[in-house]
């Protein structure tokens, strides 16, 4: 992109560099080049594994490429692995986790950025410096606060929050809310005052500033934030590890630490388990990296 | 976990100026009505409780209770300890001065290895190469992955019998082979190098946004002047992108104490692998607690974190407070 304008810009500079010395990169594709097959290795061992039974694995060693290639592991992994639970056991995590991030986080970003009023700072410097801490720091506390929240056994199984559902979404909730009202108040302090002007003359109270002016015009923000909020509660490992104990009740990317010791020595099934996690991650990728890339990027590129 | 620093936006392209926005602020100030004001206030109290209860309320109960003797049972069992919790993981508990050097180890490498890197992918994948967004999603594609999976990918890269990387060193099946995850006295390296796998591309992304902001006539002006590649990179182009700048430094600092998945699933941070997170966790779970000093080594972890995030803060919102 900045090379466009500076064509378009500097048509005499351009015109000097390039004839000095065209440019050709060799060097720099032979760099780049060997760096990705270093990239891809990992990922491309995890599925060659994951491709060859363990009959021919055994029989022909596993740096070979003698024997079948199926799908038989996977299908394996998602049967006997029980994959399929987990996989439901993230959607019913992550979908209300995302929602409510985004729900709250955005009210909360509206609050601090379009009204003026004594604490908005100080509030968003708190929920920007929540999301930056360490998870560690807040566990023990956390784990106890749970396991001393007594609710009816009808409720829980555990008769108190620990082993729900409820409580990783929660938590993921608040630690997720920081990040999200940062983004989307600096987005929303860009949007032009006079989009709320007109409509206090119209008489439009708050709530209808927020929910009628202000978000149907966030929406692209929305589009790059829920993508990645769904990557990183999708990713997260850490707060189911802490609550929930029952193994079938853990999302994916906890549970398929646990396949490790459940099969044993078969490294191609753990193979195949790990090639179907990554799976809607790469699905979210290739159909929605702009909006992911978008995400990260956020604010770092102007919007 | 490693999502959060990944978030940060640098400070300069925030609100476009505050100069607009104050000035429709106060004007609307004096016409909020009461029910304005009541809707405002459940706008803001109920995601404001929420980070209250489960961010603030534990982060301070962690410092009241690293203070305190308990094993997690009943609340009536909580006896002041006072300073003893801090004097024994400094001076009785083994893993603690091994977990603060892996810490110091894994910041020094991902700011002297693993962010470089990135940043001299994404200088070159800047330029006008064929086949730069090829290569982009290629280095892009470990950072879309959990840490945890990361470490299982790796593991089967890295084990002594069938892993690739013995077989590459013709290692594989002799004596010589090498536990990579297993080895105490290489595993942290081993941890390292997953850990890159996925920051680099990080790295990559947020300075190819970067450089995408630099003014391209700075550049212009200096290979006018005559200076060649490596030094308009240097003084000219380095020195612009200082909001970037800023943020991958609070970015490599806050991953490197989050530092936790990739070891916890190797081994639980464990033989070699100790990092204070992880000693923090492995006092919560598993046989005893020791609820009081598990949260001392969290005020540990804490305390340290707190460093990047004032400076980050400071930085963020210094200005918007004098305004």
């Amino acid at each position: 992109m900045s090379t466009t304008a500076t064509r378009a810009g500097f048509p005499t500079a351009e015109r000097h560099r390039s004839g000095s010395r065209p440019k050709r990169h060799y060097g720099t594709h032979i760099f780049l080049t060997a760096m990705a097959v270093m990239w891809l290795i990992p990922l491309g061992w995890a599925l060659f594994t994951a491709l060859r039974p363990i009959a021919s694995t055994n029989e022909h060693g596993y740096f070979s490429i003698a024997g079948e290639f199926n799908f038989d592991n996977f299908v394996q992994a998602w049967t006997q692995g029980g994959i399929a639970k987990y996989f439901w056991n993230s959607v019913i995590i992550s979908v209300p986790a995302v929602l409510l991030v985004l729900f709250l986080s955005s009210m909360m970003a509206f609050a601090v950025s379009r009204v003026s009023w004594k604490f908005n700072v100080t509030l968003l410097i708190m929920f920007t410096a929540g999301n930056l801490l360490p998870p560690q720091v807040l566990a023990a506390p956390l784990f106890e606060m749970a396991k001393h929240f007594e609710v009816p056994y009808a409720f829980s199984d555990s008769g108190n929050m620990l082993n729900t559902y409820i409580v990783v979404i929660a938590v993921n909730t608040a630690f997720q809310m920081g990040f999200c009202t940062f983004v989307l108040s600096n987005y929303m302090k860009a949007l032009s005052p006079d989009l709320t002007e007109a409509a206090l003359v119209d008489g439009a109270g708050i709530w209808r500033q927020y929910r009628e002016i202000i978000m149907p015009l966030c929406r692209p923000a929305f589009a790059a934030l829920g993508t990645l909020e769904v990557i990183f509660i999708y990713n997260d490992y850490f707060w189911p590890l802490i609550f929930i104990q029952s193994g079938d009740r853990l999302p994916v990317t906890t549970a398929i630490n646990n396949l490790q010791g459940e099969f044993l020595n078969d490294y191609n099934l753990l193979a195949a388990g790990a090639v179907i996690t990554v799976i809607p991650t790469l699905i979210v990728y290739l159909l929605l990296q702009r909006q992911f890339v978008a995400g990260l990027t956020l604010g770092s590129s102007k919007g | 976990m490693s999502t959060t620093a990944r978030d940060l936006v640098p400070p300069e392209s925030r609100a476009p100026s505050g100069a607009q926005a104050r000035g429709v602020k106060s004007g609307k100030v004096r016409r909020l009505s009461k029910r304005d004001k009541i809707v405002l206030s459940f706008m803001v109290g109920i995601p404001t409780l929420i980070q209250l209860v489960f961010v603030w309320l534990p982060t301070l109960m962690s410092i009241a209770l690293s203070f305190m003797r308990w094993n997690g049972l009943a609340l009536t069992d909580i006896r002041p300890a006072g300073l003893d919790n801090y004097q024994y993981i400094s001076q009785d508990y083994p893993p603690f001065w091994p977990a603060m050097q892996h810490n110091l180890l894994w910041l020094a490498f991902l700011a002297l290895v693993a962010t470089p890197l990135g940043l001299l992918l994404a200088v070159l994948l800047d330029q006008q190469i064929r086949g730069s967004k090829i290569y982009q999603s290629i280095f892009f594609a470990p950072v879309m992955l959990s840490l945890a999976l990361i470490g299982i990918i790796w593991q089967l890269f890295y084990q002594r019998d069938n892993g690739l990387l013995n077989f590459l060193l013709g290692t594989s099946g002799t004596p010589q082979a090498v536990d990579w995850f297993g080895d105490s006295s290489v595993n942290i390296w081993a941890a390292l190098i997953a850990a890159t796998w996925r920051h680099a591309g990080y790295v990559m992304l947020l300075y190819l946004a970067g450089l995408k902001g630099v003014d391209p006539s700075l550049k212009e002006a200096a290979a006018i002047d005559g200076a060649n590649a490596v030094q308009t990179f240097f003084r000219v182009v380095f020195p612009a992108m200082r909001p970037i700048n800023i943020v991958i430094v609070v970015i490599t600092i806050i991953e490197s104490l989050r530092a936790f998945d990739v070891v916890y699933v190797i081994n639980r941070g464990t033989n070699g692998l100790e990092l204070i997170s992880a000693l923090v966790i492995q006092n919560l779970v598993g046989e005893g607690q020791v609820i009081g000093v598990g949260s001392a080594l969290a005020v540990v972890l804490l305390v340290i974190s707190l460093v990047p995030i004032v400076f980050y803060l400071s930085r963020t919102f210094g200005k918007e407070n004098k305004a």
